[in-house]
């Protein structure tokens, strides 16, 4: 394979002006504030872009919008991971001369225009699973949670799911965009009420109105930037599933592949990764995805994130932006957890800050656990 | 109260499984070129991508492979049935279906994993009936 390490870069992001809860604004609004925003973080315009890729809505739709006309089009749309997908797509597309400054944005007013779970009636999910009530992804994750459970240990898991929920709070509480700022103890973990056994409220994400953008530019015009640039070194992508009812094992998310691709072309291992942003959908997310992703083997996680290790000083540095559990999920977040890596590598995190990362892994989820894309980022 | 849940359309591949769910019967999709079955019935296997493929009568028994036990209605057809249970089985046959597991109390302690199970019919229209399962 083509060596690609460092021939990109992120040079923008940021979200959209307001995220939380926002009735007025739509989708495609926060995706334009987000796309505006960002590119000011780059020092560019509008008019350098000329590569586009999006997911919920078609990229004919936001190009319009933004009123332009891209020699590069993609609406790779496979779930909340699509954002970290784009990031591989736009290094190809770069490195083939298809593009040389894309923009990448999100906008979902989960909270305030959520959309009812559906689609075409003909379609297996519709046709074996929708009849059920398997509507929503809290449904789905949490029968995939208890197989977990029944494999390593339901005490082990659950202290391990709460482990997660209270150390992600904490790195909210130093995030001034975190929409969720209270303390949150175990107690409050154990007392949260049910939503889908075994899931309490505090197992899941938010649902927000947010948006998000990233602009990932050539080597060659990141130069150019306002700020430095925070290099791809390498990235993977996979699925291996749709429906929940029939994903291979309820227990290892594709990242078992992407995780190790992404660090094999990145040229880096496990040991060297200064913070790893992992798509916190559910806390039960979390755990499979360490696991998939190699950093802990099957069954390990539990004891890997035991003591609050994933808190504010902590030996293993994760979703410093307080998550989807507590920062914010509009609904497919994955493109969060780029603007939250580029940040730390940057050193823009103020209380949050880490002392000097140079390496972030990016692992994003999407679907019912159905799709993962890997991604390693660098600074000099 | 009128049946308000979303309701299965089916489509030319799969007709004859909801046909056979109305009479009371489960049938799956079968492999010839390998001899497995599968599930959600398609035309072409999804193990060998063969086209040689016919329908067998399931037996009906399955043991439970996860499940989950839902407080909150996802859909207001299900307002009235909460908490219910979403689970995966595994038939006897070999594939996993998405089904419902019908039991009275439905708590961790009433459901455990490999427990055995067998098909029952809930009549939802007068052309629709929904595989579901129940303890053994």
């Amino acid at each position: 394979m083509t060596d690609l390490r460092k021939t990109v870069a992120i040079v923008g992001v940021d979200e959209s002006d307001e995220i939380g809860k926002i009735p007025d604004k739509s989708n495609l609004t926060h995706h334009a504030e987000a796309a505006y925003n960002a590119l000011d973080d780059a020092g560019m315009s509008m008019k350098d872009v000329n590569g586009l890729f999006t997911a919920g809505t078609s990229t004919l739709n936001l190009a319009e919008y933004l009123g332009i006309e891209p020699s590069f089009t993609d609406t790779t749309a496979v779930g909340g991971s699509s954002f970290i997908i784009h990031i591989a797509h736009a290094m190809a597309a770069i490195n083939a001369g298809y593009c040389d400054v894309a923009l990448v944005t999100h906008g979902e007013a989960g909270r305030s225009r959520r959309s009812r779970p559906g689609g075409d009636a003909a379609d297996p999910g519709s046709q074996f699973e929708s009849p059920y009530g398997f509507l929503g992804a809290p449904i789905n994750y949490a029968m995939a949670a208890r197989r977990y459970m029944h494999q390593y240990g339901e005490d082990k898991t659950r202290q391990a799911m709460a482990e997660v929920a209270v150390a992600t709070r904490k790195w909210a509480q130093l995030n001034p965009k975190a929409y969720m700022q209270d303390d949150m103890t175990f107690d409050d973990y154990h007392d949260s009420r049910w939503i889908s056994w075994p899931f309490h409220l505090l197992d899941c994400c938010l649902v927000t109105d947010a948006g998000g953008a990233y602009v990932i530019t050539s080597a060659e015009r990141a130069r150019d930037a306002k700020k430095k640039p925070v290099w791809v070194l390498g990235a993977a992508e996979s699925h291996d599933h749709n429906l929940i009812s029939q994903m291979p094992d309820l227990t290892r998310t594709v990242a078992k592949n992407t995780g190790p691709s992404a660090l094999e072309r990145s040229g880096v291992t496990h040991d060297d990764i200064d913070l790893a942003m992992i798509y916190d959908s559910f806390t039960y997310t979390v755990l499979a995805t360490l696991e998939s992703l190699g950093f802990c083997g099957p069954g390990e996680a539990p004891d890997f994130v035991a003591n609050q290790r994933t808190a504010p000083g902590g030996d293993f540095a994760m979703n410093t932006s307080g998550g989807g559990l507590s920062y914010t999920h509009s609904g497919m977040y994955g493109m969060f957890l780029v603007l939250e890596a580029v940040r730390q590598l940057r050193g823009e995190c103020g209380d949050r800050q880490l002392d000097d990362p140079k390496l972030c892994l990016i692992n994003g989820t999407g679907g019912s656990l159905s799709s993962t894309g890997t991604t390693v980022l660098a600074v000099d | 109260m009128a049946y308000n849940k979303p309701l299965p359309v089916p489509q030319g591949e799969s007709d004859i499984y909801w046909q056979k769910a109305k009479q009371g019967e489960l049938w799956l999709r079968n492999c010839k070129a390998c001899g497995n079955a599968y599930f959600y019935p398609r035309d072409i296997s999804p193990c060998c991508f063969s086209k040689d493929t016919d329908w067998i009568q399931a037996s009906g028994k399955a043991t439970l492979f996860t499940y989950g036990i839902v407080q909150r209605a996802p859909h207001p057809g299900f307002v009235d049935d909460v908490p219910f249970v979403t689970a995966v089985v595994e038939l006897e046959e070999g594939p996993k279906m998405p089904t419902n597991i019908v039991i009275e109390d439905p708590t961790p302690e009433n459901l455990q994993i490999g427990m055995a199970l067998e098909v029952v019919f809930e009549d939802i229209t007068d052309e629709l009936a929904l595989p579901k399962f129940k303890p053994a």
